[in-house]
């Protein structure tokens, strides 16, 4: 799904649950928990290790599929299309994250004073996050036509017509990935004011009578309190930014040629227009170990600038 | 002044969108074209209201997200209460696996999901477009955040008058984790009608269509309606929006909950 809320971290401070005022919760404990684990076994468990099993079969959607080992894993290593999609994919991932939060960074930061209407600045800039993703990419696919708003604002203000934005694989790409800055900054932003909110006045305040200017105070105040909360807004941020798919499938269909198509623009593809399901869940296990890798890195390197206050 | 200059730039692709949703076909390119058309046409409102059948895939989207979310809040509430509040042995290992799942993503996943509908015969059902998402452990783990911080003295006085574990999460539990649920109520029903990944695959026909599809179906038959298309995403768009400004109030404070704000 398109906004997926992050895991948050385990609340130290919150009390151990556990050593209730009942006794023998274990029979409770199993109506209470019924509905939601089935559905969980169902619906995620089983088909995590049907995908895996999936992606060593030759398997069309009719017909006979056929065990065949790790042959769709080495095929795809070797198809110069796939390393093209991965590269697109991390390119995308690349530009995309330190965009997002850097632009995300910075507005939460100029509207978090208490300037009058914040609350209407932090709900607009969050709106697009939340309206459907192919109607934003719609709508950006009408401005960056030949002849759209944004080749009319060219024409008028440096009087040359605009690049074929869509249709140039120079451009392509920078046009998935400003239309994807756009639409989804705002949820980082209200992270980001979330945090910036929960920094006690009086540290500021501590600091100013040291003699720290704002930059000092930026440095050595707002951005170690605010690090937690920049640790997950990069970590979900990643995570998604390796999912990207309506985007590129509304605004580009993966083109011209395979200039923006992604994994699972490619995953789709090839399960769901191709109807070769191996090979679609075997380009899933590669997205899944790569955003596992990637976690995995993140928070090996948390240590160094995430400063918990405990 | 500047800061208004950024948004105003920051929403002309809405403005956009609504200016061409307006205007008379033959004006959406073109030189010297600007904002306002020679007339303003609000019956392309209508004309590509009835032009696929838009209120089908609008009943479709907001059936599929309301039930969706029912189902992802009950589930939540009672499996966040029994691991905040319950002793049961491997309580700790299960919510972790719970927690581990919250890092697979859905396209892992989508290619047996879609053998399993296959199976249950649910293609082009609602039921596959409801269920295979209404168990995520996003929701367990939120509540439970919120749960924890509720005083269990108030709990204790409950028990000492006799209330059972149930009555206790109904009546002292979740009329303080309103705010809580609430957020999550939000946040599932706009996955829900946003989602566009999962119904282009289990769904095939037009019946089925949520709102995304129909915009997605528009477009491939109507490539260059562009003032129709432009009329349709902005209808699309109402639910989630009239949501969030609904919601304006608990929006930060409900991302602040979900752990992710300062602390």
């Amino acid at each position: 799904m398109t906004l997926s809320v992050p895991a948050p971290p385990t609340p130290r401070a919150a009390a151990e649950p556990g050593g209730g005022v009942h006794r023998g919760d274990g029979r409770a404990a199993l109506g209470f928990l019924a509905p939601s684990t089935s559905g969980f076994l169902l619906f995620t468990l089983i088909p995590l290790v049907g995908s895996l099993a999936i992606s060593f079969f030759a398997w069309p959607v009719l017909g006979r599929r056929r065990f065949v080992g790790l042959e769709n894993f080495v095929e795809l290593l070797s198809d110069p299309i796939f390393h093209r999609v991965m590269l697109n994919t991390l390119v995308f991932v690349v530009v995309y994250v330190p965009l997002n939060i850097v632009v995300s960074l910075g507005l939460a930061l100029w509207i978090s004073p208490r300037i009058r209407g914040r609350g209407l600045y932090r709900l607009l800039f969050f709106i697009p996050t939340v309206t459907p993703m192919i109607a934003n990419a719609l709508v950006w696919r009408l401005l960056y036509q030949p002849g759209g708003a944004i080749d009319q604002a060219f024409q008028a203000v440096l009087g040359t017509p605009a690049p074929n934005f869509l249709g140039d694989n120079r451009w392509a790409m920078a046009a998935v990935i400003l239309m994807s800055v756009w639409q989804g900054f705002g949820y980082n932003m209200l992270v980001f004011s979330a945090g910036l909110d929960a920094i006690p006045q009086s540290l500021h305040e501590a600091a100013s009578i040291d003699g720290a200017g704002p930059l000092r105070r930026f440095w050595s105040v707002t951005l170690p309190m605010l690090s937690p909360s920049m640790f997950f807004a990069m970590i979900m941020t990643l995570i998604t930014s390796f999912q990207v798919f309506v985007q590129p499938y509304a605004l580009t269909a993966g083109g011209p040629g395979v200039a923006t198509e992604t994994m699972v623009l490619h995953l789709y593809r090839e399960g769901f227009v191709q109807f070769d399901l191996g090979t679609a869940s075997t380009i899933g296990w590669f997205l899944f170990m790569i955003i596992m890798l990637v976690t995995a890195l993140q928070f090996l390197g948390q240590k160094r600038w995430v400063h918990y206050d405990d | 002044m500047l800061l208004t200059a950024v948004l105003l730039l920051f929403l002309m692709p809405f403005v956009w969108m609504i200016a061409t949703a307006l205007k008379p076909p033959a004006e959406v390119f073109g030189a010297g074209n600007g904002l306002v058309g020679s007339e303003i046409r609000w019956s392309n409102f209508a004309e590509a209201w009835g032009y696929l059948p838009f209120g089908r895939f609008m009943l479709n989207g907001l059936y599929v997200a309301l039930a969706g979310t029912a189902v992802v809040c009950v589930t939540s509430v009672l499996s966040a209460y029994a691991f905040a509040r319950l002793r049961f042995r491997f309580r700790d290992r299960i919510f972790l696996l719970y927690l581990g799942t919250l890092m697979v993503p859905q396209e892992v996943t989508v290619v047996p999901m879609f053998i399993l509908m296959q199976q249950f015969g649910w293609v082009d059902s609602y039921a596959a477009l409801i269920l295979p998402w209404a168990f995520t452990a996003f929701g367990t783990f939120l509540l439970r955040q919120f749960f924890l911080t509720i005083p269990r003295e108030l709990e204790e006085a409950a028990t000492i008058d006799g209330a059972s574990r149930l009555r206790i999460l109904l009546q002292v539990v979740m009329p303080i984790a309103r705010p809580a649920i609430a957020v999550l109520a939000a946040f599932t029903f706009i996955n829900y009608w946003n989602s566009f990944l999962w119904p282009l695959i289990v769904v095939n026909s037009r019946d089925m269509s949520t709102v995304p599809l129909g915009l997605n179906l528009f477009l491939s038959q109507n490539g260059n309606q562009w003032h129709l298309l432009m009329a349709a995403a902005a209808i699309s768009m109402l639910p989630t929006v009239v949501m969030v400004v609904l919601l304006q109030r608990h929006l930060v404070r409900g991302i602040a909950l979900s752990g992710l704000g300062g602390r």
